[in-house]
C-alpha cells in the first residue's frame, strides 16, 4: 500500500480513471487488473457526491465508469484531498480466498447462467437495457415521478421509453458485465455519446446506462422527456461525482419552487428552472463542478434548500415540507408512493432515508393487495429491508435475487420472495465459508446490524419517530392540481374509506379530510411496523429485543437506556 | 344488478365473454413478471385470451416486484 501525490492528473472520472488506468497498467493486458476509485470535481462542491468505480472493457478498450455511494461519500472523499485509490490486482479465480467447497459455487453459477439465458427475454431484458426495461412500466402504472413526484405518468413517457435507448443509443450484443463473467451483463452504455455542453462539449464518450433511477430522476422527475438530455446529464453526473437520484430529486424541487415564484430568476443567477429545460439543469451541474453559481445551492440538497428558502426567500415553511422530497436528509429515490402506504413506509421507515434499497413494496401492496392489513405490511416491512440488509453484508449483488426468477417460481409458496435465489445465496456462503445458514438466521444476522445501525442513528440525533415523519407529497396530493389529476380516484377514496360524500366539496375541503385520513394511516402503520421490529413506539430497539438479538452491548445500551 | 368477480380480492365489474386478456386490458395491466389464477388455478400466458372469466370467479394477478 503506498500513498502518492498526483498533482497533475485531471479531477473529473472518466478521464482521471483511464489517466491511472494508463498509469498503473504495465501493458494492455494488464489494463484489466487495474480499477480506480475516484469522485469528480463536483463532489467537492455539493453534499451528494458520489464515488465511481472503474473497470477496464476490452472489448471497447475503455475505461468504464460504476457509481455507488448515495448520502455524500463522494463529498466525504473530496473533502479529505483523495483523489483517487488504486488497486492492482492479477490472477483473480474463484478459489482465491480459499472456499470450502468450490463445486457448490461452481453448480450454482452455472444454474444461475442458464436460468439468465433462457428466462431473461421472456421477463425483463435485463441483458439489452439493464434496469431501465422498467420506465414504461412505471408510466403505465402511475409511480413515474412526473415534476417533483406530482404526478406519476405523462404522454412524452413514449419519448423516454426503453425501447428508445435499446434502438437509438445502448450498443447491443456486447457483454456488458460490471464485473468480468456475469451473466446478467446489464451494466449497458451508449458509446460514441456527442456531448452538446460544459467542457466536454464535442467530445464523444462512453455513457454508462442510463439505469432507471436515472432516466426517471433526471428526465421524467424534471419533465426533460428527451433521451439525449438525460444521457449528458447521466453523463456529467458521473464524471463529476454527483448522485443522480438526489440531483433528479433536487433539481426537480427546485424547478417546481421556481414555477411556484418560491425563486426567480434573480435568486437563480439567470437560470430559467422552468421544468423541462435540459439546459438550466445541465448548467446546475456545471456550476456545482466550478463551486459557483446556484448550482452549489441544489448541491446542497432538498434539506438545506427548503431551509434556505424559508429563511431568506419568506417561502411557506410548510408547504416546502410538503412538497420537498428529502427525508433525514436524503433525496426521495424515484418511485411514486401516494397510493401505497406500505410503500410510505418503505421510503419513511429506514435507517438511510427514502431510497429502495429496504423494501419496494408498490406491486404487493397497490396492485396485488397482498398485505391489506397494518400487520401484513409491518411484516413485509421487518422481511424485506432485513433480507436486503444482508447483500450487503456479504457483499453480494441484489440483481440476480429477483430481477429474472426461475421458470417454476410462481409454483412456489411465496414467489414474492423467490425462495429458490434465496436458498442460492445461501448455497454460495456454504461454498465459500463453511457456514451452513438458514434463511430465518440470515434474517436475525441483519436484525442485529440493522438495529446496530438505528441505535447509531438515535446516537446522532436522527433515529426517533419524530425523524420518520414524510413529506405529505410521498403520501397523498399536496395541491389542488395533484388532487384533480386523480379526482375520480381520491374522490372514490372518500366516500368508501372514509364515508365522506365529496359531492358538493370543493377540492379544498377533500383534501383536508383525505389529508387527515392518510396522516392517521401512516402513524398507524408507524405503530405496527416498530412492534414487529421491536422496537418502543418512539422507535427505539427494546432492551429485550437487544437480548433476543444478542447484542446487549454496554455501548448500545448506554445510548438507549434512557429512552424505554 | 351489476355481476362482479374478486380481482386481487377486490370487486370488479364481469360482463358476457370477460377473459383474462380483457381485465390485463381494462386494468392496463403491462408489466410481464406476472402470476394469473382462476379459482386458484395457474393460468398460463398463452391461454390469457381464451380463458373465460365466470361471474363470481376468484381472479389473482400479481404482479412479481418486491423488495427493491
Amino acid at each position: 500500500m503506498t500513498i502518492e501525490e498526483a498533482p497533475l492528473e485531471a479531477y473529473d472520472a472518466h478521464i482521471l480513471g483511464e489517466q491511472l488506468t494508463e498509469m498503473y497498467a504495465d501493458n494492455e493486458e494488464d489494463k484489466r487488473n487495474v480499477a480506480v476509485v475516484t469522485a469528480g470535481t463536483a463532489a467537492e462542491h455539493s453534499r451528494f457526491g458520489i464515488l465511481n468505480f472503474t473497470f477496464y472493457d476490452p472489448r471497447r478498450k475503455t475505461t468504464r465508469l460504476k457509481q455507488a455511494g448515495r448520502g455524500g461519500i463522494g463529498t466525504v472523499f473530496r473533502n479529505k484531498k483523495l483523489k483517487a485509490l488504486i488497486v492492482k490486482f492479477s490472477n483473480v479465480k474463484g478459489n482465491l480466498n480459499n472456499t470450502f467447497e468450490q463445486s457448490i459455487i461452481n453448480k450454482t453459477g452455472i444454474k444461475y447462467h442458464k436460468e439468465i439465458h433462457d428466462q431473461d427475454h421472456l421477463q425483463n431484458n435485463m441483458r439489452k437495457i439493464g434496469t431501465a426495461n422498467i420506465i414504461e412500466v412505471m408510466d403505465a402504472y402511475d409511480l413515474l415521478p412526473v415534476m417533483n413526484f406530482q404526478y406519476g405518468s405523462h404522454p412524452d413517457t413514449e419519448k423516454i421509453k426503453s425501447t428508445v435507448f435499446i434502438e437509438k443509443y445502448l450498443t447491443q450484443g456486447v457483454q456488458d458485465g460490471c464485473w468480468y463473467g456475469c451473466s446478467m451483463a446489464c451494466a449497458k452504455a451508449a458509446d460514441n455519446f456527442l456531448i452538446k455542453t460544459g467542457p466536454y462539449k464535442g467530445h464523444r464518450v462512453t455513457v454508462d446506462g442510463p439505469e432507471y433511477e436515472n432516466a426517471a430522476g433526471l428526465g421524467a422527475n424534471c419533465a426533460i422527456f428527451d433521451p439525449e438530455g438525460i444521457l449528458e446529464l447521466n453523463f456529467y453526473c458521473d464524471t463529476y461525482g454527483i448522485d443522480t437520484i438526489s440531483f433528479g430529486t433536487a433539481t426537480a424541487f427546485a424547478m417546481e419552487c421556481y414555477e411556484r415564484g418560491i425563486i426567480n430568476k434573480e435568486i437563480t443567477g439567470g437560470l430559467e428552472l422552468n421544468f423541462g429545460n435540459f439546459y438550466s439543469s445541465v448548467e446546475l451541474l456545471h456550476q456545482m463542478s466550478k463551486g459557483e453559481g446556484f448550482g452549489t445551492v441544489v448541491g446542497q440538497g432538498v434539506h438545506r434548500m427548503k431551509k434556505l428558502f424559508a429563511k431568506k426567500y419568506e417561502a411557506d415553511e410548510e408547504f416546502l415540507f410538503d412538497i420537498g422530497m428529502e427525508q433525514k436528509g436524503l433525496e426521495y429515490s424515484e418511485y411514486g408512493s401516494k397510493e401505497s402506504l406500505a410503500q410510505q413506509g418503505g421510503y419513511g421507515l429506514t435507517n438511510k432515508g427514502p431510497q429502495h434499497d429496504e423494501a419496494w413494496l408498490i406491486f404487493m401492496d397497490m396492485v396485488n393487495n397482498q398485505i391489506p392489513t397494518f400487520e401484513d405490511k409491518a411484516e413485509a416491512l421487518h422481511y424485506y429491508p432485513m433480507f436486503r440488509t444482508w447483500f450487503g453484508l456479504y457483499g453480494f449483488c441484489k440483481l440476480p435475487w429477483n430481477d429474472i426468477v426461475p421458470a417454476d417460481n410462481k409454483y412456489s409458496d411465496e414467489p414474492a420472495k423467490v425462495p429458490e435465489h434465496v436458498q442460492n445465496y445461501l448455497d454460495v456462503v456454504y461454498g465459500v465459508t463453511g457456514k451452513r445458514l438458514t434463511s430465518d438466521e440470515m434474517i436475525i444476522e441483519s436484525e442485529r446490524v440493522y438495529n446496530f445501525q438505528k441505535i447509531f442513528n438515535i446516537r446522532m440525533g436522527k433515529g426517533l419517530r419524530k425523524d420518520d415523519r414524510i413529506p405529505y407529497r410521498s403520501m397523498a396530493p399536496v395541491t389542488k392540481e395533484e388532487y384533480e389529476s386523480r379526482q375520480e380516484r381520491y374522490d372514490k377514496q372518500l366516500k368508501e374509506k372514509i364515508g365522506y360524500a365529496p359531492e358538493g366539496m370543493t377540492a379544498e375541503e377533500k383534501m383536508a379530510v383525505l389529508r387527515e385520513y392518510r396522516e392517521d394511516q401512516y402513524e398507524k402503520l408507524i405503530d405496527a411496523v416498530y412492534k414487529r421490529r421491536g422496537w418502543n413506539s418512539n422507535g427505539v430497539p427494546t432492551l429485550e429485543h437487544l437480548k433476543y438479538l444478542d447484542m446487549e452491548l454496554p455501548e448500545l445500551i448506554e445510548v438507549i437506556k434512557d429512552l424505554q | 344488478m351489476i355481476l362482479i368477480i374478486k380481482l386481487n380480492n377486490r370487486d370488479f365489474p364481469w360482463e358476457e365473454g370477460l377473459t383474462i386478456e380483457k381485465i390485463m386490458e381494462i386494468k392496463n395491466f403491462t408489466f410481464t413478471k406476472i402470476i394469473v389464477k382462476v379459482n386458484g388455478n395457474h393460468i398460463e400466458r398463452e391461454d390469457y385470451a381464451a380463458t373465460i372469466v365466470n361471474d363470481g370467479d376468484n381472479v389473482e394477478i400479481i404482479h412479481l416486484l418486491a423488495g427493491g
